[in-house]
């Protein structure tokens, strides 16, 4: 993979979008995410790393309340993540996401599986949407397959039309969990490619990932997470080659052989 | 074995000729070892002794019209159908008016085949429905537009038969439905409330539901006011048969994935949206055979209302055969009985496998 910089957009005089303050977790009496403080910008790519359950997929599963935190504060685009329903459905139709195991709907073909959320929460008119839908399948290169199901589709296929049902809400932010993990090794580049070229249009993306070498090239920020605690965070030329923390030097030898 | 070329004109080679066509068929399936070789001239041989003597009795040496002297034939007594028909399909209807019920059961099982197309599911089917209904209910009960009233006591055989098993079907699975999602919701209450209902109804059998509903039900009622038994046992029924279902489609929810959820709600999609267009929709699917089951053994059981005094199909055939001139030939009444119960319970088992396979789209 093409370990260059993609074409930088310069972030730092964009304002905040999402603000974590002192966020913990528990699931039962475990302890899964510690004192959790982060704040993204506009336009702001972060990979998130770690070894496995760190908590990096329950964190960015938070940020559009898939999860429940139970201390601290979590704001999205201005809004406080509560148990009030309408904030979090307001939420959650602004922030994009991408699972690991792509979680299309088997039962609708793939334009319906796109037009879906625009026509029942954002109230498009169906033609519209379909426009829309088509113009993001366009984009993610298997328009012609928009009449299939999910199940006759590759995995990279499927997820790259996962990619674009998030894409046609008009997301402001996308969420990506362990976007390719679950993908046969030929069809990782496909997605990636997907995602780079999201980065370069400038969407605020906060991906959890094992790929480094997408850190390395498309993350502003890296964040190194384990045992539920945010590490180390740095951008990426200091966080791979100096790294501070004796626990991301370990993880960092172990995955870049 | 010799060579042959494909499409692609590649050399393929043919099988052996003794392992395809019926021959090939025969020796794998029913000649393959000693044993099995035994078992079949067994088997061919007790269908030998036993179907052609069935046949010999119910086609060749049967009597088949209403005159025919039973007693003295040594075949099947048709007769006892053909003389008692109306009787036995429309119970005390009035006779001479019984095109108002067979125009009816005729409009149900039309609109009931045309629903069974799902490209027809639209809402014009939707006032088809609504508009027949009511004609239905007109023609069975008159009492307007110059149509003679007939007492819904009267009512009986095959209209009552079919009256509780498709309205009581159709309002259980619904309802079945609501129970399950209902079980599952995170409401105390509501929770609270399905769980009771389903584990009291499972726990409860047919006979005592509908002697409840004929006996003790009315008890709680006020004064001068009554349900008519038919639509006390319509309700029986549909309580009964909707907590099976309820429990059918809750092992259908319990085997989504819970990414189906994660995406639906990650993309905004509130409670409703998400089961009526993404969970229910495969969930329902899930359990076709299983609630194909329920309904049919639910059709099957609408028979019980004959210990509430309802006139049934089973129980019009009873009366016919208390006749003295008809003693004697109930086997005949009751492969008839049969019959047109399976007819039915077949029509839903097919219907149902058509479903499945229309709606298999390649599931990962």
């Amino acid at each position: 993979m093409n370990t260059e910089k993609t074409n930088d957009i310069d972030i730092s005089s964009e304002e905040t979008i999402i603000k974590i303050v002192d966020m913990h977790k528990w699931y039962g009496d475990f302890h899964v995410l510690k004192n959790i403080n982060l704040s993204v910008k506009k336009k702001e790519r972060i990979v998130v790393c770690g070894p496995s359950g760190s908590g990096k997929s329950t964190l960015i599963r938070c940020i559009n309340r898939l999860e429940e935190h139970q201390k601290g504060q979590i704001i999205v685009d201005g809004i406080e993540l509560t148990k009030d329903l309408k904030n979090i459905e307001k939420v959650r139709s602004e922030v994009g996401m991408v699972f690991q195991h792509f979680n299309l709907f088997p039962h609708l073909t793939i334009l319906e599986n796109l037009t879906l959320g625009p026509i029942w929460v954002r109230k498009t008119p169906k033609k519209e949407a379909e426009e829309i839908a088509m113009y993001y399948l366009k984009k993610v290169m298997i328009s012609e397959q928009a009449a299939k199901f999910p199940g006759q589709l590759s995995g990279g296929q499927q997820q790259r039309v996962a990619i674009a049902r998030s894409l046609c809400m008009k997301p402001n932010i996308m969420l990506f969990d362990e976007a390719t993990s679950a993908l046969d090794p030929e069809m990782v580049k496909e997605v990636l490619d997907v995602m780079i070229s999201l980065a370069q249009e400038g969407m605020t993306m906060i991906v959890v990932t094992h790929e480094m070498g997408f850190a390395k090239s498309v993350a502003h920020r890296v964040i190194f997470m384990d045992e539920g605690e945010i590490i180390e965070e740095n951008n990426p030329e200091d966080f791979f080659n100096h790294p501070q923390n004796d626990r991301t030097k370990t993880f960092l030898s172990q995955i870049l052989y | 074995m010799e060579a042959r070329r494909n499409k692609k004109n590649e050399v393929t080679l043919k099988p052996p000729i003794a392992s395809v066509g019926i021959l090939g068929w025969m020796r794998k399936n029913l000649f393959s070892t000693p044993l099995n070789t035994i078992l079949t001239l067994i088997i061919i041989s007790l269908f030998w002794f036993s179907i052609l003597p069935f046949l010999r009795w119910a086609l060749i040496d049967a009597s088949w019209l209403p005159g025919a002297n039973c007693k003295e034939s040594g075949g099947a007594c048709w007769s006892v159908i053909s003389s008692n028909y109306k009787m036995i399909l429309f119970g005390f209807y009035p006779q001479d008016i019984l095109w108002r019920p067979i125009t009816a059961i005729l409009m149900l099982i039309t609109l009931l085949f045309i629903s069974r197309n799902r490209n027809y599911w639209n809402s014009f089917l939707g006032y088809a429905w609504g508009i027949s209904l009511v004609i239905i209910g007109i023609l069975l009960k008159g009492g307007i537009f110059g149509l003679e009233s007939v007492e819904i006591e009267k009512w009986g055989g095959i209209i009552l038969t079919l009256l509780l098993s498709v309205f009581g079907l159709t309002a259980a699975y619904p309802l079945g439905v609501i129970l399950a999602l209902g079980r599952q919701s995170r409401m105390p209450m509501i929770k609270t409330f399905c769980v009771f209902y389903i584990e009291f109804i499972r726990g409860v059998p047919l006979i005592s539901l509908l002697f409840m509903s004929s006996v003790v039900f009315p008890l709680f009622l006020p004064k001068g006011f009554a349900i008519h038994a038919v639509l006390r046992a319509q309700v029986a029924i549909i309580m009964f048969t909707a907590a099976y279902i309820a429990e059918v489609v809750r092992g259908g929810l319990q085997g989504m994935n819970k990414g189906q959820y994660e995406a639906a709600d990650s993309l905004g999609l509130n409670y409703s949206q998400t089961m009526r267009l993404i969970i229910l929709p495969q969930a329902l699917k899930i359990v076709i055979p299983p609630s194909v089951s329920i309904l049919i053994s639910a059709f099957k059981d609408t028979s019980l209302v004959v210990i509430i005094g309802l006139y049934d199909l089973l129980k019009t055939t009873k009366t016919a055969l208390s006749e003295p001139k008809w003693m004697g030939f109930s086997t005949e009444a009751y492969i008839f009985l049969a019959v047109i119960y399976f007819i039915c319970c077949f029509f839903m088992s097919t219907y149902s496998r058509k479903l499945e396979k229309e709606l298999n789209t390649g599931l990962e």
